[in-house]
């Protein structure tokens, strides 16, 4: 039967390790947010070798399974003489895949933005700096932020396929209250439940974010 | 640092397939299954009550707002605890049947939701019983509708089949890690793995584009 006992002394232990999973998901968004830049301004530059570099980048990263990315990293960095610890190569490889999705997300708000804006900034003598800092980010910005949030729960599901290289987030320290207690249901039901809580609020988040800048 | 020896992929070749197949296999029979329970959701949800909606609406959000490889560690080694006893192939072809149904039903509940309400009304106007205008008004028009999104769905659900082999289904990412392990040869093993997956997705792609063109050509 479900022993209510395992659950409950489960969940402080859960709650612990889902620090671990926003920090990780967290860092990957932030980090892979500023690779996006770079890999978005690739697919949008004039010169053809920049967008083809772009293109390869995001057909890799979003046609490979996340796990297999992070075997990869996991396994291929030692071997060509660069040893990581299995923090950073999940951080990295989160990082690298999320960059990839959030790239094509910034694409879409920067090409909705009207290209008759760019000229009237341009006709009105503002630096191309300029236009970028205070015409195009802050309406990309409030075009993607929706899409952002919800890159976030992504990440932080996807963050589960980490606990294969052994990071003591939710799911790994699920298997660990499971192995100790022989207890899989309980601890699979407080896992999920931990992550449907963080996912659930980050939802609502987003809500509350599209529905205020809407106004904005 | 060894050199870059093919050999250890061609020599593995039948089991590379083998693999392969079971990727196709458990892809194919979860997309099948995802596909007729997330349709069954979104008829009940069309037909059903406040509290069978409601209900449904909580199997939706719950596996929307779960990993993957949760539900598939609580399905293989929570599911004996209630009598549930699979094996890996069958769990792993479950479990990525239902966790497509929760996507696969958003996205039928989405194709109802955008078939005009002009279309409904003259077909009752028309004397048209609600039987008749669910299948013949609200259901062709609706797969119509969401056909890209059900072609994006079945392409992340390709690459989710990569999660399958942490519970041990012998599929293509679990048969090559395994001949990686056993050869220490992770840099030929992960190359094709990767190569594998991006010609399995593109193929995929390419197949959805031409389904996409195919079945919503009369559209304008």
């Amino acid at each position: 039967m479900f022993s209510m006992t395992v659950f409950v002394q489960g969940i402080p232990l859960l709650l612990q390790a889902a620090v671990a999973t926003i920090g990780i998901s967290l860092a990957g968004l932030v980090i892979g947010f500023f690779v996006a830049i770079g890999v978005c301004s690739a697919r949008l530059s004039p010169s053809r070798a920049w967008r083809a570099a772009g293109g390869a980048y995001v057909f890799f990263f979003r046609g490979v399974p996340m796990l297999v990315q992070l075997l990869l990293v996991y396994y291929l960095l030692p071997f060509v003489g660069i040893n990581v610890p299995p923090l950073v190569a999940a951080i990295s490889t989160v990082s690298l895949c999320s960059a990839s999705y959030i790239a094509e997300i910034l694409r879409g708000g920067f090409l909705s933005i009207p290209p008759g804006q760019i000229e009237a900034a341009r006709m009105l003598g503002l630096p191309p700096l300029d236009t970028l800092r205070r015409i195009l980010v802050p309406q990309a910005f409030r075009l993607t932020l929706p899409s952002l949030v919800n890159e976030m729960v992504l990440l932080i599901k996807a963050s589960s396929l980490i606990s294969v290289v052994g990071i003591a987030e939710v799911t790994r320290t699920a298997q660990n209250i499971a192995a100790s207690t022989y207890r899989p249901l309980e601890a699979y039901v407080a896992a999920g439940l931990i992550y449907f809580v963080i996912c659930g609020a980050l939802s609502l988040l987003a809500h509350a974010a599209e529905a205020r800048l809407q106004y904005a | 640092m060894q050199q870059f020896d093919p050999a250890v992929i061609t020599h593995n070749l039948s089991a590379i397939g083998a693999g392969l197949a079971t990727t196709l296999g458990t892809w194919i029979a979860g997309v099948v299954l995802g596909l007729a329970i997330g349709f069954a959701i979104a008829l009940l949800q069309l037909f059903c009550g406040r509290w069978v909606r409601a209900v449904l609406r909580a199997y939706i959000e719950l596996f929307r707002g779960t990993p993957f490889l949760v539900q598939l560690f609580l399905l293989y080694y929570g599911g004996p605890s209630f009598g549930l006893t699979l094996e890996p192939l069958t769990a792993g072809i479950l479990g990525l049947g239902l966790y497509g149904s929760a996507y696969f039903a958003e996205a039928f509940r989405s194709g109802f939701r955008a078939v005009p309400p002009g279309h409904l009304e003259a077909a009752s106007c028309l004397g048209m019983s609600r039987w008749q205008i669910v299948l013949r008004i609200q259901i062709p028009q609706m797969f119509v509708l969401i056909v890209p999104a059900i072609v994006n769905l079945i392409i992340v659900l390709s690459k989710e089949t990569a999660v399958l082999s942490i519970v041990t289904v012998p599929e293509l990412t679990f048969v090559l890690t395994g001949i990686g392990s056993a050869t220490f040869a992770f840099v030929e093993t992960l190359l094709a793995l990767c190569v594998c997956y991006l010609l399995l997705v593109e193929l995929a792609s390419r197949a959805g584009l031409w389904a996409e063109a195919r079945l919503t050509r009369f559209l304008v």
